[in-house]
């Protein structure tokens, strides 16, 4: 039967071949057009940030520009060097990597630890602990901004990285927990009943049958992580706006700032520092970019 | 003593997450709507004040308006992130070469954080150096392209830069479900004479039902809780006009000091997604039941 059916196609491809290749130069044009579409915004960002005011207010968007011209990016980076309102981005990415990495790690660990109980330890009730767990990836952020400005205030860390740890650790964990537990539910448990039988205990199970299988899903888990602490405006910019401001917010207050003239350019090479670690990460683990994209799929 | 904490290791290793989940999402929640019902100002109050701060809410123009844009925002948004979501999906889904580099292409936006695509866009569609001086220059001398400064279009600048960001979400959703469709069928219905056309028409897109829902769930999720797009584009302006209501709540909490009325206002946030969320996650659950 398959092979019937394949014989049979082969003979309609034949057919239809002009119709095909009119087809595919249709199909390629549309899809180089909305190429072009998404890759314009970030042409614009990167050419602007190498012209001078002089060559933007002359020339267009897409002029190109005249030199490989640094100086709004070391603008950007460091500053002018005159003191008082003088912003720049060095300290803020500083302050956004301290807060990324534990609280990466915490949410992480917090997650593998929840996933690994859900699935091989399990218990009466555990769906709806899970499900308990799940409805915090959708929970609109609003409904408990004021309770926790509140929260950090008596517990003596609002306006710092320490606070913005906790609470990126804590609003990630429901996120952490789908991944580790989607993914283990797919390692048969007989291994672990296997290893139970044999004495093994909670933690040594977990370190060497689960976690030497478990790169992949730590991956996915770490790099959305990455991407979604490096990425929040809404908690930097309510709990933390000082001198304790990760990047997004510095960024937002430098563009903001309407001191002067506007300079475009180092507008633009700010967004492209404060934009361009999660960049990598998505040209370098693109695979597992999309996959937690996908299967987390309940992005907010 | 040691038997027993070894019984209940697995509780206590769960512990935490229960607890801190338990506190920061739940008893926030109820906090949240507690204080709704009081008459807090910069400080909370507790004793009970009734419906107060929803009537007010319902009665103030902004919340309308934020409401208003809100519809307008998330009907555009839906409608053009699916439609070319699926255009992409269903083009990259012919055997393309270079599928790896345009799937790169579509998807960067999704890992810029919505502050860097604002300040993008804001630069491409300010009237003075953007897009409408591109065009000037170019020759068309009477074009203009003012949308970001027009109270009546800056809601669209939103939708314009929303899609460019989400768009490609859709098309990796979509082409996941695409790619998991049996090859056999679709030769089997070519084989029967339907064209390209009716394969995905009559057949694919009906199998995408599940695709479609889940878009639909997560488009209508961001759109609700957008914020640091309104921020980063327009600050809620020129004037008011782009006011949504994630921006009416912290601006209602942080700059205005009226607490009962923007936890108010974050209620009706956490309803409206709500509403969306529940009856998704338990088709989502009888699915994974059904398995």
């Amino acid at each position: 039967m398959q092979d019937k059916i394949h014989s049979s196609y082969k003979q309609l491809e034949q057919k239809s071949k002009y119709t095909n290749l009119f087809l595919r130069w249709f199909l390629y044009f549309v899809l180089v057009v909305f190429a072009f579409y998404f890759i314009f915004p970030l042409y614009v960002m990167v050419v602007t940030s190498l012209k001078t005011m002089e060559e933007i207010r002359q020339g267009t968007l897409l002029t190109w520009p005249s030199g490989l011209n640094f100086d709004s990016w070391l603008v950007a980076w460091g500053g002018r060097g005159y003191g008082a309102g003088d912003t720049f981005l060095k300290p803020y990415f500083w302050n956004s990597i301290k807060m990324v990495v534990p609280a990466v790690f915490f949410s992480t660990f917090i997650g593998a630890m929840a996933g690994y109980v859900l699935t091989k330890w399990r218990f009466k009730g555990d769906k709806w602990v899970f499900l308990f767990l799940l409805f915090g990836c959708f929970i609109p952020y609003q409904a408990i901004l004021l309770p926790m400005a509140r929260t950090l205030g008596v517990l003596g860390i609002s306006n710092s990285v320490i606070g913005l740890v906790l609470v990126h650790t804590v609003y990630g964990i429901p996120f952490t927990t789908l991944f580790f537990r989607n993914f283990y539910v797919s390692i048969p448990s007989e291994l672990v009943k296997a290893a139970r039988i044999d004495g093994a205990g909670f933690f040594k199970i977990f370190f060497k049958i689960l976690l030497p299988v478990s790169t992949p899903i730590i991956v996915v888990t770490i790099i959305w992580q990455f991407t979604q602490i490096w990425n929040d405006f809404l908690f930097g910019s309510t709990f933390s706006f000082g001198e304790a401001a990760p990047i997004q917010v510095a960024l937002n207050n430098m563009v903001l700032s309407s001191t002067s003239v506007k300079e475009y350019n180092v507008d633009m090479a700010s967004a492209i520092i404060a934009g361009i670690p999660t960049l990598i990460v998505y040209v370098l683990a693109g695979k597992y970019f999309i996959r937690g994209l996908t299967s987390g799929a309940v992005k907010g | 003593m040691f038997k027993w904490l070894e019984k209940n290791l697995p509780k206590i290793v769960m512990a935490p997450a229960v607890g801190l989940i338990g506190w920061f999402v739940y008893g926030f929640v109820l906090w949240t709507l507690y204080i709704s019902f009081t008459n807090s100002k910069i400080l909370p109050k507790y004793e009970l004040w009734g419906v107060g701060q929803y009537i007010k809410l319902w009665g103030s123009r902004k919340w309308l308006i934020a409401v208003d844009n809100l519809l307008i925002f998330t009907a555009l948004f839906l409608i053009f992130c699916v439609v070319i979501g699926i255009i992409l999906a269903i083009f990259l889904d012919q055997k393309i070469r270079a599928e790896g580099v345009l799937r790169t292409i579509y998807l960067y936006p999704m890992a810029l954080s919505f502050i860097v695509t604002g300040t993008a866009w804001k630069w491409i569609l300010n009237p003075t150096l953007g897009i409408q001086k591109m065009f000037i220059d170019w020759g068309f001398e009477n074009f203009t392209f003012d949308w970001l400064v027009n109270r009546e279009m800056a809601i669209y600048t939103i939708v314009i830069a929303g899609v460019w960001q989400s768009a490609g979400f859709v098309m990796a959703l979509f082409l996941a479900g695409l790619r998991s469709v049996e090859d056999e069928i679709v030769k089997a219905a070519k084989i029967d004479g339907a064209n390209l056309f009716t394969v995905y028409w009559k057949i694919l897109l009906p199998m995408m039902r599940p695709v479609f829902f889940t878009s639909f769930v997560i488009l209508v999720h961001i759109s609700i809780k957008s914020y640091d797009l309104i921020v980063a584009l327009t600050q809620g302006g020129p004037g008011i006009s782009t006011t949504m209501p994630a921006l009416y709540m912290t601006q209602t909490a942080f700059h205005k000091s009226q607490v009962g009325l923007s936890a108010a206002s974050a209620m009706m946030m956490f309803m409206a997604v709500a509403a969306v969320i529940i009856p998704y996650l338990y088709s989502e659950l009888r699915r994974e039941n059904a398995r």
